[in-house]
């Protein structure tokens, strides 16, 4: 009997590249990942419950997912206005623009936690002068949700530019050609084309934020129920030695990420077969 | 609609793409626009639709100038090469969209529209596609939604740039030929813009053949193919066998292969003038004897016999220069040709340009 994985195929080495590809997939992901569930399992599922239930986790649970959330959102229309200017216009300074967009990617987190919290400190260059009008952002979950928003926005550029980018000229002269104005084509005509790219990536902005630790705590002062994220709290845990009840918190992340991970792939399988290319 | 162009003259940088380009196109007729590509057929195309501004030059649509009007003020139809269909629509919301994007006062009630959608699939022979996504549809079939499409808006100008361009050569035909019928039914004035001098000939009321961005000749398919005015056309127009020659005082001499005392009879004292005389193969004639002195000595190099006319490639003896002839099937049964054999060619009709010399 064949292997009903197995296909004639003209590449050779199908089951050597497959069998490293699961090998180094279990050593680098399955492994660490099935650690969490082991060390979660010595707690009984009452102390499971009372862990991840906890108010403090509750809050940290509302504070991690909402900010992340609005985050990519506001990435989702900063972002597309950044990538459209970046393809369609060209001016001086372009491509700096271009180059500084990956800059989020690039930076350590922590440097970035810093630099924003000096920014937006009482005493910063943007803080002072929102702390008359009342706003404040260092140490609050408004930090929190300016960090998460920074570093997030290249995930949302890079995916929504090369979509721009190959967005057909015609179809726009088309439309105008039809009779639309500039409102009812990009309404009709190219927010279609830019949706499936633009929901992979909010969604991936989103992901990237629910599992960031080191910007966040910088700006987010970190108080319980108020502006403490959930990884923070796992953080808090070890610190203790409370093994268990930081992979408790680990595996309500876990689990969590997957589902969204799942999400985002669902939506590039959705965005590139609803429509086969003309 | 009648179109007049008037001195249009566009530039791309330091590349002139329209130079001095004037039309006159009457309401009702189609005209095709025939050139290689980057002669400039495209960007005139463009230029009447609004899509780009002339950078000297007027342009009136119906006696009204038009230049420096809106695209949606036009009132003019465009169909795409490469269809430009609105992917994530269905076929009829595609041939809707001009409809629907119209100001609410104007807009007809969802009912009327869906009655007119059906009229121009009805009329684009695509009733069952309605719902189909441009994915799903032949490239015949997408250009046919364009069209329907373009159509939707009632233009008063129908504007084609290569409509068929992107399709294989037996939809191609079918789709002008029908394109033509669409045309006598709807009397809707229109330009189309073509590289194919066989689609240009058979579908246009008149042709402009276009060249480097002048306009070479205007005229009815007839005219350009019997009457070229230029060797540009001459060339474009068909297969053609070029003769270079030189012209001394009242007599020609032709260097590749002698074609003695051509029509035209240079006036005297007039010395070295270079020319250029075009036979089509048709217009070559083949015998085994000599029967006058204006023929030539060549050998049958090659002789293709497929299609409804035989063709024959030979060598002139004298100049090594290839040449194409083409035959009735009964003369050539007639001649008995061999590969190999050695035959008397003679130009039955031809056309001599003179070069001015620079």
């Amino acid at each position: 009997m064949h292997l009903l994985l197995k296909q004639p195929s003209v590449l050779p080495g199908f089951g050597l590249t497959l069998g490293f590809a699961l090998f180094y997939f279990s050593l680098i992901v399955l492994i660490p990942l099935s650690g969490l569930f082991v060390r979660t399992s010595t707690l009984s599922w009452e102390q499971f419950w009372d862990i991840v239930t906890n108010p403090r986790a509750m809050a940290s649970y509302q504070l991690t997912f909402g900010a992340s959330l609005v985050g990519a959102l506001v990435n989702g229309i900063f972002g597309s206005i950044i990538a459209w200017v970046l393809v369609r216009y060209r001016f001086s300074g372009r491509s700096l623009v271009d180059a500084l967009v990956d800059l989020p990617f690039a930076l350590p987190t922590a440097v970035a936690g810093i630099t924003l919290t000096a920014i937006y400190a009482p005493n910063g260059w943007i803080g002072r002068y929102l702390e008359p009008l009342g706003i404040k952002v260092a140490f609050t979950p408004l930090g929190v949700l300016i960090a998460l928003t920074f570093i997030g926005l290249p995930f949302v550029v890079r995916t929504v530019q090369p979509v721009l980018q190959d967005l057909d000229k015609e179809v726009e002269e088309a439309a105008t050609m039809l009779g639309a104005n500039r409102w009812q084509t990009f309404r009709a005509v190219i927010v279609p084309e830019l949706w499936p790219a633009l929901l992979t990536g909010i969604a991936m902005a989103f992901a990237r934020a629910v599992g960031e630790y080191g910007s966040v705590i910088f700006i987010a002062g970190n108080m319980p129920l108020k502006s403490e994220i959930t990884p923070l709290l796992i953080m808090t845990k070890l610190e203790q030695y409370d093994y268990s009840g930081a992979t408790a918190l680990g595996v309500v992340m876990l689990l969590v990420s997957f589902v969204l991970a799942l999400a985002i792939n669902l939506l590039q399988w959705w965005s590139s077969t609803r429509h086969m290319q003309q | 609609m009648s179109i007049h162009v008037e001195h249009v003259t566009k530039r791309f940088g330091t590349f002139t793409v329209l130079n001095d380009v004037n039309l006159q196109v009457e309401s009702g007729e189609l005209v095709a626009l025939l050139g290689p590509s980057g002669c400039g057929k495209t960007t005139l195309l463009r230029i009447l639709a609004g899509l780009e501004r002339p950078d000297q030059g007027r342009i009136f649509l119906h006696g009204t100038e038009v230049t420096d009007q809106r695209i949606t003020e036009r009132r003019v139809g465009f169909v795409f090469q490469h269809y430009a269909l609105f992917r994530h629509m269905t076929v009829a919301d595609n041939v809707a969209f001009g409809l629907n994007v119209l100001p609410r006062a104007q807009r007809p009630s969802a009912v009327r529209i869906q009655e007119k959608v059906h009229e121009l699939l009805r009329l684009v022979q695509l009733q069952a596609m309605a719902d189909r996504y441009p994915s799903q549809l032949s490239g015949g079939q997408r250009q046919r939604v364009a069209l329907a499409r373009a159509l939707a808006v009632e233009p008063k100008l129908l504007l084609l740039d290569e409509p068929f361009g992107a399709l294989d050569a037996k939809v191609r035909k079918e789709l002008r030929r029908w394109l033509r019928r669409l045309h006598d039914e709807l009397h809707i004035t229109g330009i189309i813009v073509t590289h194919d001098q066989e689609e240009a000939l058979e579908v246009a009321d008149r042709v402009v053949v276009m060249h480097q961005g002048n306009v070479e000749q205007i005229g009815t398919p007839e005219e350009v193919y019997e009457n070229p005015a230029t060797p540009f056309v001459y060339q474009f127009l068909g297969d053609v066998n070029v003769f270079h020659g030189r012209a001394i005082q009242e007599r020609t001499i032709a260097n590749l292969p002698p074609l003695p005392e051509v029509d035209s009879v240079l006036p005297a004292g007039a010395v070295d003038e270079r020319e250029v005389t075009f036979v089509r193969p048709h217009d070559l004639e083949l015998n085994r004897y000599r029967t006058n002195s204006e023929q030539f000595e060549a050998t049958v190099r090659y002789i293709l016999t497929a299609g409804s006319r035989v063709r024959v490639e030979l060598v002139a003896l004298e100049s090594e220069q290839t040449i194409e002839v083409e035959l009735t099937k009964e003369r050539y049964r007639d001649l008995a040709l061999r590969e190999g054999e050695v035959v008397f060619v003679h130009p039955r009709h031809r056309q001599v340009f003179k070069i001015p010399q620079s």
